[in-house]
């Protein structure tokens, strides 16, 4: 067996108002516009997906919140519907996917070895949370590739940030050796915003733009500052600033998605590429690519 | 108008899918059966809940749906099966609470979705609680930035609602009380409180409760959530919907019908049944907030308060 690769990895966030906005004919309500920006930026992202074969998508998502350690789906296929707690009235969403259930055993084994306390979700009855389906469908909504869904350990909020990334990086590192062991090509999502301090009202028409901002400028400057050291291949720094960073804008990086992309990805040093940076009800989100394999997938 | 009875109890799906692994689920469980006859013994038609495991950020989402019907898993506790339900909610009722919340100045909005993900601890409790779908419930969400005084215009919204009505309800917070739980799989039966600390909070607000001062209790919760909480949320809010629903006193008969530890969090199921006779009152001194104006940003203008309404929300 050949050795697998890490095509492609990105910070592929999931505001459920993305999808919304899109409108698929998976998702049952309709919006007349919204979040541009950032959909054109996913856009790009699937552009630079467009030419490169690839056998599989890895997401770590922060809505599948676990205490007991880390869990991975382990059931071939799902088929129902994802309505969002949070925003119902925009995400009810008919979904069918499958899993490498393969690969995620391999993860989930690999990272047990690793000292990792770790659990196959084995319950055909589970919902897929809605992170998962959102990040997958905007960056490859032909959902023509088997997927490895990855929980969040909630450590960040049961210890604190720097505990959670110690162990988002060991859960990067085993994902990585993983992946290459397993002869296949992966394509790795950290679905996660970047600042995460939203508003708590909603304007009438969900989609009204003119009432779309960052919650404040001290978020903003945050995010500005984490998307200029992923542009200069600065992912040490990044990880260093990661704790600070998350516990300043309450970001959504709580949930160890990006530290774990970086560390899968051995912590790059060229530089990624923004394809987006926009709000959505007040939090910072930035679709975000490193074109892995074209940088001889190392870093 | 009235509440006929207030209940604490704890979401975690074991006492309902796995008693019989350990004998304090089974107590749990047990306490549970006791509460369902308590409750049944009551003239009341309606059960309205708030779940501290369901989150919400846009305002106060509320249950409307008519007849929920799912089969649930949680995202944690998978591995112990799936729930299927099939709920009775009351979507008028729903519909005056969200009316008595605007009133108030909170914002609030009715949910009526099929597949909508219903919380663990709401199903737990209504499955228990309420197994024939004998009462109508609604079900309340808990603001993840919500702090006391937007909690407690809450619990005033819905007595406002229940007034309006002329119903008599009962009241049930679903809340573990310590919530620290074990980051490892553990043999059940060897579950234990997480920490010795998180014992004494616990049972040091029982005591409080068996007194029947649930207003003390409210009063005490931002104490209880330095002590005893794991910081998910800005702030343990329980006693405080709870408190001021069933009218903000000490006023009550209370009963802890079980006290267990739950995969290391403090699982309890407490009964408090208004009576005329006042227990002890000494925590009475914080303010008591009649309308919510938004978040006071000592740091910048009066105006700041997050919403994308911009100046209309402050
Ligand atoms: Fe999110």
């Amino acid at each position: 067996m050949s050795e697998g690769s890490i095509v492609l990895g990105a910070l592929a966030p999931h505001p459920p108002h993305l999808i919304y906005a899109e409108n698929p004919p998976q998702n049952e309500p309709r919006a007349e516009c919204g979040w541009e920006v950032l959909r054109w930026g996913y856009e790009r992202l699937r552009r630079s997906l467009a030419d490169k074969s690839f056998d599989v998508l890895v997401v770590f998502s922060p809505h599948w919140q676990t205490m007991v350690g880390t869990h991975f789906l382990g059931v071939p296929h799902f088929k129902s519907i994802s309505v969002d707690p949070i925003f119902p009235n925009l995400f009810r969403f008919h979904y069918e996917l499958d899993v490498d259930v393969t690969l995620s055993e391999a993860i989930c084994e690999q990272a047990a070895q690793m000292g990792m306390v770790t659990k196959m979700m084995r319950n055909p009855d589970f919902r897929v949370d809605y992170g998962t389906i959102i990040s997958c469908h905007l960056t490859h909504p032909a959902w023509d590739k088997p997927i490895v869904a990855i929980s969040s350990h909630r450590s960040a909020k049961l210890f604190n940030t720097e505990y959670m990334q110690a162990n988002a990086l060991k859960l990067g590192e085993a994902t990585r050796k993983a992946v290459l062991a397993s002869g296949k090509r992966a394509v790795l999502l950290a679905s996660n915003s970047l600042s995460h301090r939203h508003f708590v009202t909603e304007p009438p028409l969900p989609e009204d733009m003119s009432k779309e901002h960052i919650t404040h400028h001290g978020q903003y400057l945050w995010d500005m500052r984490m998307l200029d050291l992923m542009r200069k291949g600065k992912t040490r720094e990044l990880i260093d600033l990661m704790p600070d960073f998350t516990d300043q804008t309450i970001a959504e990086t709580d949930s160890g998605a990006l530290s774990w992309l970086i560390a899968a990805l051995d912590y790059p040093e060229y530089g990624a590429d923004v394809h987006a940076y926009g709000s959505v009800i007040g939090t910072g989100n930035a679709v975000v690519g490193w074109d892995h394999e074209s940088y001889g997938g190392r870093s | 108008m009235s509440v006929l009875s207030g209940w604490l109890v704890p979401g975690m799906p074991h006492p309902y899918l796995c008693p019989e692994k350990n004998r304090g689920w089974q107590k749990l469980r047990t306490a549970y059966e006791t509460a369902r006859q308590s409750i049944e013994a009551l003239d009341a038609d309606l059960l309205v809940i708030y779940s501290t495991y369901w989150p919400s950020i846009i305002g106060h989402q509320i249950q409307a749906l008519p007849n929920p019907v799912w089969t649930h898993v949680d995202e944690e506790w998978h591995e112990l099966g799936s729930i299927h339900y099939n709920l009775r909610m009351d979507p008028e009722f729903a519909e005056s609470c969200r009316e008595a919340c605007v009133a108030r100045g909170l914002h609030a909005r009715t949910v009526a979705y099929h597949g909508f993900p219903i919380d663990t601890g709401s199903v737990v409790a209504l499955k228990l609680l309420n197994p024939d779908n004998r009462l109508p419930a609604v079900i309340l969400s808990s603001n993840v930035y919500s702090d006391r005084a937007e909690t407690i215009v809450l619990g005033k919204a819905c007595r406002d609602a229940l007034a309006q009505s002329n119903r008599r309800a009962v009241a049930i917070s679903v809340s573990a009380l310590s919530n620290r739980l074990f980051i490892e799989p553990i043999d059940p039966a060897e579950d234990r409180i997480h920490s010795l600390k998180d014992d004494e909070w616990n049972r040091k607000y029982l005591e409080f409760l068996q007194l029947g001062r649930l207003e003390d209790v409210s009063q005490l919760s931002r104490q209880f959530h330095r002590e005893a909480r794991v910081h998910k949320v800005t702030n343990f809010k329980p006693f405080w919907w709870l408190a001021a629903f069933m009218g903000q006193n000490n006023c009550y008969r209370g009963e802890v019908h079980a006290y267990e530890p739950v995969h290391g969090t403090g699982a309890a199921i407490v009964e408090l049944t208004p009576t005329s006779m006042a227990a002890r009152d000494l925590e009475y001194d914080e303010d008591d907030p009649d309308a919510y104006a938004g978040d006071r940003n000592v740091l910048g203008s009066l105006n700041d308060a997050p919403g994308m309404d911009g100046d209309d929300e402050s």
